[in-house]
């Protein structure tokens, strides 16, 4: 119980102060929002709207989450090492595994934020855009987040400092980002690539996401689920274990 | 008295550099216990041993009865932390962090009254980044304070705060233990050591080199004590026969007396009336634990 009102308290203290962040609720939930109404604007006139506008707002969101994943995570815990805010919070009661788990919710939580204004947006501009299960593709994404979230705690973990994490980041990202099948399929990879695309979690996230937006059971995307959970528990046991407090 | 600290053969090394080599002390309930030495001597280090906060390489300690290396959560809910440049979130308010660590702790002083008896009350909704060292590291002593420990620890605390910020803080540290706290601190200050601590450790190189009140450390290494004289007329002949003079001599007009034991002064005092020396200027110059440490290490504590 003692563990529940930290992780309460401090989640809440940590989205405040997210909130102050010059570029913290425009970039993270502002943007993606214009963003996306932008696009459909620009192609609302079209009688066939392309794929990546009319089909894979998943894969956007996708994306969303792992920028908000490896890079604002890997920065912010960092960012928490390199200032002495993890060795102050070690001399505290308050147990490293909320310390970390607080992050994963307030991303969580500005990711649902992100996602709901998005499905507002969405609803005007296309008929019959939200999923037919949306709480089916809710728990998708939880599943998604929380597995490429635990991604960004190794990353965390080994990165030394918060000038290194980002452009380590990024070029896990991008990599990862443009080989997922979201550009183009993965089949069209050559073939040493689409070893690495399949075996990269995000290939699989995209594909779990893409399925239950457009009414899969999880049942035929079994692999992907499978994989997820692989990775999160793969992941989370390796970060615990190389995890730095300063 | 009981021992709050017990720590006994302490060593901590970092790959090839030993930190801390063979450190024994303790530290008694109600006292200020001050680990004096220069930056990288090792004080920070066997702090943070003790305070849980690092695993010693070989060693036992004791912190209130207990090994503080467990992270033991009854531990930590008696004593009070105040690290070495630390910091919290930039943009969390003083009264967010005030109340998160209310948050933490089973039992709590009031987070309020704590804040205004450290003189914060009118910066409760400043955000951290924009507070002066003075402020960060009062709440950082407000932090340590909040679970009402029965044993703080404060390293480094007034380290590139001006003059007067320094002595608010040590108010503050001697109110701590007027509240009968045991307060276990770290300094480079010699003035810090001096003003605050009933008893001193020096450290150098990762080893305890002295332990003992300051006027014990000053017996023990320099017992001199200088008498500056200016007289109309004066002879250093006149003062060479008193007890425990050890040297005198008249440097640009002014007679330099220099001897040992605690009745040198009076007997200086009496040559004088005794002689009836007209006096135009008297002063007298004490050692303190800045000369203790240059005489126990040949270098200045700053060096």
């Amino acid at each position: 119980m003692r563990h529940v009102s930290h992780l309460t308290k401090l989640t809440w203290v940590e989205i405040k102060i997210f909130l102050r962040e010059p570029m913290g609720a425009i970039g993270t939930v502002l943007i993606p929002v214009i963003l996306f109404i932008v696009l459909a604007r620009f192609f609302r006139g079209e009688t066939r709207a392309p794929r990546f506008v009319s089909v894979d707002l998943p894969i956007f969101v996708v994306i969303f989450i792992v920028i908000g994943a490896v890079l604002s995570l890997t920065t912010i815990i960092a960012i928490y090492r390199e200032s002495g805010i993890l060795k102050r919070l070690k001399a505290t009661p308050l147990s490293p595994l909320v310390i970390l788990s607080t992050h994963v919710v307030v991303k969580l939580a500005l990711t649902s934020v992100t996602l709901a204004l998005m499905a507002v947006a969405g609803r005007r501009f296309y008929a019959g855009s939200p999923p037919p299960a949306p709480l089916s593709f809710f728990l998708g994404v939880i599943l998604v987040s929380v597995s490429l979230l635990s991604m960004g705690f190794i990353l965390a973990s080994v990165v030394r400092t918060a000038r290194f994490a980002q452009p380590i980041g990024s070029i896990l990202l991008y990599s990862l980002v443009s080989i997922s099948g979201l550009f183009f399929p993965v089949r069209d990879l050559p073939q040493g690539w689409q070893v690495v695309a399949l075996a990269s979690p995000i290939t699989h996230g995209v594909d779990l996401l893409r399925g239950l937006w457009t009414g899969d059971g999880w049942a035929s995307h079994w692999i992907a689920v499978l994989v997820l959970l692989a990775n999160l528990a793969i992941c989370s046991a390796i970060s615990k274990r190389v995890f730095r407090w300063e | 008295m009981t021992s709050v600290i017990l720590v006994s053969n302490l060593k901590k090394s970092y790959g090839s550099l030993t930190a801390v080599d063979d450190v024994s002390f303790s530290v008694e309930e109600g006292e200020i216990f001050g680990l004096i030495g220069p930056n990288g001597a090792g004080k920070t280090t066997t702090m943070e041993c003790v305070e849980g906060v690092r695993t010693p390489d070989a060693g036992s300690i004791q912190v209130l009865g207990r090994d503080p290396g467990t992270r033991s959560i009854h531990l930590q809910n008696r004593i009070g932390v105040q690290l070495q440049e630390a910091q919290l979130q930039k943009r969390i308010k003083v009264w967010e962090a005030v109340d998160l660590w209310t948050t933490l702790f089973p039992k709590t002083v009031d987070g309020e009254k704590l804040l205004e008896e450290l003189g914060l009350a009118e910066k409760r909704n400043t955000r951290f980044m924009n507070l002066s060292g003075g402020q960060k590291q009062r709440l950082f002593i407000a932090l340590a304070l909040i679970n009402d420990p029965e044993l703080v620890f404060l390293d480094e605390l007034t380290t590139g705060l001006d003059p007067q910020a320094r002595r608010t803080i040590w108010e503050m540290v001697l109110r701590i233990k007027e509240r009968g706290k045991t307060v276990f601190l770290t300094t480079h200050l010699m003035e810090e050591s001096e003003r605050l601590c009933d008893r001193v450790a020096v450290i150098e190189h990762g080893r305890l080199i002295e332990l003992g009140t300051a006027d014990e450390l000053i017996a023990r290494h320099c017992p001199e004590r200088t008498v500056f004289l200016s007289a109309a007329d004066v002879s250093a002949e006149v003062f060479s026969g008193i007890p425990g003079v050890a040297k005198a001599e008249i440097k640009d007009g002014v007679l330099h007396l220099v001897g040992v034991g605690a009745g040198f002064v009076s007997s200086v005092i009496e040559c004088i009336a005794e002689h009836r020396i007209r006096v135009t200027d008297f002063q007298t110059e004490m050692p303190n634990l800045e000369d203790v440490f240059l005489k126990l290490t040949g270098h200045s504590i700053r060096d």
